[in-house]
């Protein structure tokens, strides 16, 4: 079997206006394995967005190839689910009418589906909210409400855009931490765009480092922490996360490539 | 222990006194707006009475009165209210629906959008007055004719707002449905349209007004009904009781259009809790 069930292959994207061509993506090649999480980072203004709208079809890349593996060795292109910058869920409509607009739209208000929605309300707190209006729940509430309007639709990678870059950083530390173990429960595979070095090692199993405009892929770095307890936060107290950050920080500030891989005992939390 | 007591007093004290200065200056604002209706009335009627004012050519309350208990004895006052009303408020739902229409479609088709901006630029800053006397002579004396240019006043400035409030709406909804696998019916229906609702509710707010200085135009050259007939009518015989009467009757039922359009916005601002 195919090491990854998505593999980038010299993706090559530009913008074009009247004043000229940007590049905004030049030669990235990048795989994703069955369940893991990728965070991809890069300086603010580097194509990370792009990148995303390429994997999710949302744009169509100018260069390069994306090949597909499907576990099931089915040849479809992953059902994908973005979740955006900020929640957008819909004031003029409830909690439970937001988390279902994406059924709506596809025509899938099945039984199946739904009975799925209601475990999701209900396992993530969310079920006595159901006729509430979005203005009515708080940050973390919000980001749980549009992860079940992604998760609704059954997607096979979920896709993430800076999803927590609209809350305050207290609530952003534990509402990242949240939604990533929720979907951990779930076993998708999920690719997160970040500018926040610390988040991206807390949650990924691997990083993804993007250059300046036009994005190459730096350098890719795995990473194992052991975790001392189950908190929501462990991951930032691993006694590896300093040394990660200093690896990441090196890679994104200077042209270096970042040394040696860290050599370091490898416990799985 | 006491002391706590008597703080908690304050405090209640102070919420109480808050919500009575509240109250007074709202009671204040309602019988200065009374008193100052009251006065007018009254400088009105005495001026009259005085030989100050000519009534003949700016009339008194009590012939005011009395030309309403006048044309309530030959039947006509409901008459002219009436029409006036009808075509009002046809005018007004016409635009509504054509400017929906219309927005929708330049919404839906930017390239048609940017053919059309200069027209309707245009067709927004001409005075429609200009247009009444081609109406009549295309479409005749009559109802028609006051219905279209009732629409005519209010229908280019209506579009140009619908299609700027949902032009207006946050892109990133848009995208929101794009990577739930809509299409750009799904983008209108489910995003652009319900978000575009206060803009919406203000504009018809201004709408309801210029229909009425329409149908009021539309009326003066066109009708044998209606109080803008009325002012004509009144005005060329030299009945200025009839002209004065006409314009309070207007005035009041341009304050219950806004009152009834204010009730509507507020009974949909509840249901969508806004």
């Amino acid at each position: 079997m195919p090491e990854f069930i998505l593999e980038l292959k010299k993706i090559g994207y530009s913008y074009h206006s009247m004043h000229g061509e940007i590049q905004a993506l030049e030669d990235i090649s990048f795989g994703v394995r069955e369940g893991e999480f990728v965070a991809i980072v890069g300086p603010s203004g580097c194509g990370k967005t792009t990148l995303l709208s390429i994997i999710a079809g949302l744009l169509i890349p100018e260069k390069g190839t994306i090949v597909v593996n499907n576990p099931d060795g089915s040849l479809h292109y992953p059902k994908v689910g973005y979740m955006l910058q900020h929640d957008h869920l819909f004031e003029w409509r409830t909690v439970y009418r937001n988390v279902i607009l994406g059924l709506e739209i596809n025509h899938q208000l099945t039984e199946e589906r739904l009975d799925y929605v209601n475990q999701l309300l209900i396992d993530y707190g969310l079920d006595q909210f159901r006729d509430k209006r979005p203005s009515e729940l708080s940050g973390g509430m919000k980001q749980r409400a549009a992860l079940i309007r992604t998760l609704a639709l059954g997607p096979q990678l979920l896709l993430l855009d800076e999803p927590f870059s609209a809350l305050d950083y207290q609530t952003r530390l534990m509402v990242s931490a949240d939604i990533c173990h929720l979907i951990r429960q779930t076993k998708k595979t999920m690719i997160i765009i970040t500018h926040d070095l610390s988040e991206a090692i807390s949650l990924a199993d691997r990083v993804v480092i993007l250059s300046g405009r036009p994005a190459t892929v730096k350098k890719e770095l795995p990473i194992h922490l052991t975790l001392q307890d189950d908190s929501l936060l462990a991951a930032r107290h691993a006694p590896e996360f300093q040394d990660y950050f200093s690896r990441l920080w090196e890679v994104l500030t200077n042209e270096g490539t970042g040394g040696e891989e860290i050599e370091r005992k490898v416990f799985q939390g | 222990m006491n002391a706590k007591f008597s703080r908690a007093d304050t405090e209640l004290t102070r919420q109480e006194a808050f919500v009575r200065a509240h109250k007074r200056h709202h009671h204040q604002v309602a019988s200065f707006r009374l008193l100052l209706f009251a006065g007018f009335l009254i400088l009105w009627e005495v001026s009259a009475d005085m030989g100050w004012i000519d009534s003949f050519f700016f009339s008194s309350p009590s012939r005011v009165v009395h030309c309403v208990i006048q044309l309530c004895k030959d039947h006509s006052l409901f008459l002219h209210i009436g029409i006036t009303l009808f075509e009002t408020i046809l005018s007004f739902l016409l635009v509504f629906l054509i400017s929906v229409a219309v927005s929708t479609v330049l919404w839906y088709s930017t390239r048609l959008s940017e053919v059309l901006e200069p027209y309707l630029v245009i067709l927004n800053s001409l005075p429609k007055s200009a247009l009444a006397p081609l109406f009549i002579v295309w479409l005749g004396t009559g109802t028609t004719t006051i219905i279209v240019a009732g629409i005519s006043v209010a229908l280019f400035g209506s579009i140009i707002s619908f299609y700027t409030g949902f032009r207006q709406v946050d892109p990133e909804k848009i995208t929101l449905i794009y990577t739930l696998g809509g299409n750009k019916k799904d983008a209108f229906t489910k995003v652009v349209l319900p978000g575009s609702v206060p803009i919406m509710l203000s504009t018809t707010k201004v709408n309801i007004g210029l229909a009425l200085v329409g149908v009021i135009i539309g009326e003066f050259l066109a009708a044998r009904r209606g109080l803008g007939y009325l002012i004509i009518y009144g005005s060329q015989v030299f009945q200025l009781d009839k002209v004065i009467t006409s314009i309070i009757l207007l005035c009041i039922i341009a304050f219950g259009f806004y009152k009834g359009i204010q009730c509507i916005e507020h009974h949909i601002k509840i249901k969508l809790k806004m």
